[in-house]
């Protein structure tokens, strides 16, 4: 599935938390240019599978309703790659919501899969989210949400999170 | 709290959302022409002086609009041919007295400079006198 940066989500609290997991897999073509004898997940698809967490979260509190952008990223920590075979955890938690947008936190792990290995907390990413429809107006946006399409229905609706007004 | 603190505090949360130098946040130094800051950037701001500000006896909370009105530029009693009415200067007066005006031309194109740092720290101060009276 082109462009989901996650693979599962194992948690939800709506409004406050949700959890995801990625699983790093050597099949994913662009580890084998990142680097070629070294493959590492890049660390911007890091940032874009945080995000993906986070917006989900964002997006559950009004029912997938709004538009949901990525806006600003505030900070990122990453002190460890991750290669395949390694599962990675992003944790999001909501940090502040209004009408126009979002901020959120979310917490890497990384577990290496090795035997007995556990989860290490290897950085953090806090981002800004807005709400579309509430601060661009003029620009001309599709009626429809086109951030909550069909790929994210998928891993939503697996989720038991499908989103009926999308 | 005083108003050095304030300040300290609002100094702060710019460096955190701007990553700008401490020696950059000055009382005239505008968020947007001389800090850089973009329209998500307030929101950013806005969260984290609530943040900043918040007690549990007294959440710190600004509206929408609060800081600096919307809708500015739709309304043709206030902005005619880019520049804004005098019923538009009127409204910026009474809804943001913590920005200074004085030697701003009325260009709508600047209207976003008009936050400064001291702005911000007198938008703070008022809303906290006013919450303690």
């Amino acid at each position: 599935m082109r462009w989901m940066w996650i693979d599962r989500i194992v948690e939800h609290d709506p409004g406050a938390r949700l959890v995801a997991l990625k699983n790093v897999s050597l099949a994913e073509e662009h580890l084998h240019d990142h680097f070629p004898d070294t493959p590492i997940m890049p660390a911007a698809l890091i940032i874009e599978g945080v995000a993906q967490t986070s917006g989900i979260m964002v997006g559950a509190v009004n029912a997938f309703t709004e538009k949901v952008l990525l806006a600003k990223v505030a900070k990122v920590q990453l002190d460890r790659d991750a290669q395949p075979g390694d599962t990675l955890r992003y944790t999001a938690t909501l940090d502040r919501i209004d009408d126009a947008g979002a901020a959120t936190a979310a917490q890497v792990h990384l577990r290496s899969n090795e035997d007995g290995s556990d989860w290490e907390c290897i950085g953090e990413v806090n981002l800004m989210f807005s709400h579309a429809d509430q601060n661009m107006s003029g620009l001309d946006l599709p009626e429809e949400n086109f951030v909550f399409g069909d790929n994210f229905r998928a891993i939503l609706s697996a989720s038991g999170l499908r989103p009926e007004t999308v | 709290m005083t108003h050095d603190e304030i300040k300290a505090k609002v100094a702060e949360v710019l460096e955190t959302a701007l990553g700008c130098d401490e020696d950059e946040i000055v009382d005239d130094a505008s968020l947007t022409a001389d800090l850089g800051a973009e329209s998500i950037d307030f929101l950013d701001i806005v969260f984290q002086l609530e943040k900043a500000f918040s007690t549990e006896a007294a959440p710190f909370k600004i509206d929408q609009g609060e800081l600096f009105p919307e809708g500015i530029m739709d309304n043709p009693d206030w902005v005619q041919d880019g520049t804004i009415t005098d019923q538009g200067m009127a409204m910026l007066s009474e809804r943001m007295p913590h920005v200074d005006f004085s030697g701003f031309d009325g260009s709508v194109s600047k209207v976003g400079d008009l936050i400064t740092v001291g702005a911000l720290v007198s938008f703070v101060e008022r809303k906290l006198q006013a919450a303690a009276a």
